[in-house]
């Protein structure tokens, strides 16, 4: 079976997916526990920066920055990780300033609605996640027949 | 103790971004591409993460305070209409044209500055535009 998965999707990394996936809900379950509240990081970036109200601005200032933190302390463990970013600036810029506007818009990205949100089966999370897999999807594929990915 | 809470959850997240392959666009834009070439890694990254804060809930349920915080700060509201459909379906682009979403890209800002910078700079950009549009509409 495991066999069968790696032959069909030699790119994919099933085990670092799941370990990651299990640190990430470890986070969650910190902030949820810890300090009822949803580890959203859209909200969290907008609360730090003035553009949002929600956690007091210590503990979302600490979260933001224990991001790159425990992304660095993971690159040092294992001897870097791989980035393969778009070469286009303008199409990040473009990127990034969608997305600011789609996650405040529809209260939360990948973290407050894919992960909080869909596994306290809230339905505005389920519908945000499908609807934001949906559009991403379209959006790479429609990348892909246009310009070939870039 | 509630700041040592949110620092602990940051790296945790941070740690879990970096060994899920989250932060390589590429990849990412590898999970969306279900026409072409699909990279299921990022299904595993969910099924984990969604598995482990399932029984979060459950304990959470069973909590009447949170352990460093006065009461829990949840949210509540159930409305389902244009504003929530609309803002995921234009974040679902901004991920798909980047391959970035918002933790990734913050976390990355440790790693390539320049690209991850352009990126966030630009979504706080669009999170102060929104801002400014509501406030205006009241």
């Amino acid at each position: 079976m495991f066999d069968w998965f790696l032959q069909t999707f030699p790119q994919a990394q099933p085990l670092h997916g799941l370990a990651g996936g299990v640190l990430i809900g470890l986070a969650g379950a910190v902030m949820l526990l810890g300090a009822g509240r949803i580890a959203g990081i859209s909200g969290m970036a907008a609360r730090v920066t003035g553009l949002g109200a929600g956690a007091p601005w210590s503990l979302a200032a600490l979260f933001i920055l224990g991001l790159p933190a425990g992304a660095l302390i993971v690159a040092a463990a294992l001897g870097g990780i791989p980035a393969r970013f778009p070469s286009s600036l303008a199409l990040l810029a473009l990127a990034g300033l969608v997305t600011g506007i789609g996650t405040r818009l529809g209260s939360g990205c990948t973290s407050g609605h894919g992960v909080c949100g869909l596994s306290r089966l809230s339905p505005r999370s389920i519908l945000a996640t499908l609807t934001f897999m949906a559009t991403g999807m379209l959006t790479v594929a429609l990348l892909n027949a246009v310009a070939g990915g870039q | 103790m509630r700041n040592v809470i949110g620092l602990l959850s940051g790296l945790l997240f941070g740690a879990g971004l970096a060994l899920s392959g989250m932060m390589d666009p590429a990849r990412v834009r590898g999970f969306l591409d279900v026409a072409g070439d699909w990279d299921p890694t990022l299904a595993f990254v969910m099924g984990g993460a969604v598995v482990v804060m399932a029984l979060a809930w459950t304990v959470q349920r069973a909590m009447h305070r949170p352990l460093a915080c006065e009461e829990f700060s949840l949210p509540g509201t159930r409305l389902i209409d244009a504003r929530l459909i609309g803002g995921a379906a234009l974040f679902g682009v901004g991920w798909g044209l980047g391959g970035l979403c918002p933790g990734p890209a913050i976390a990355s800002l440790a790693f390539h500055p320049a690209q991850a910078g352009v990126f966030v700079a630009a979504m706080l950009t669009g999170m102060a535009a929104l801002r400014v549009v509501d406030t205006w509409r009241g």
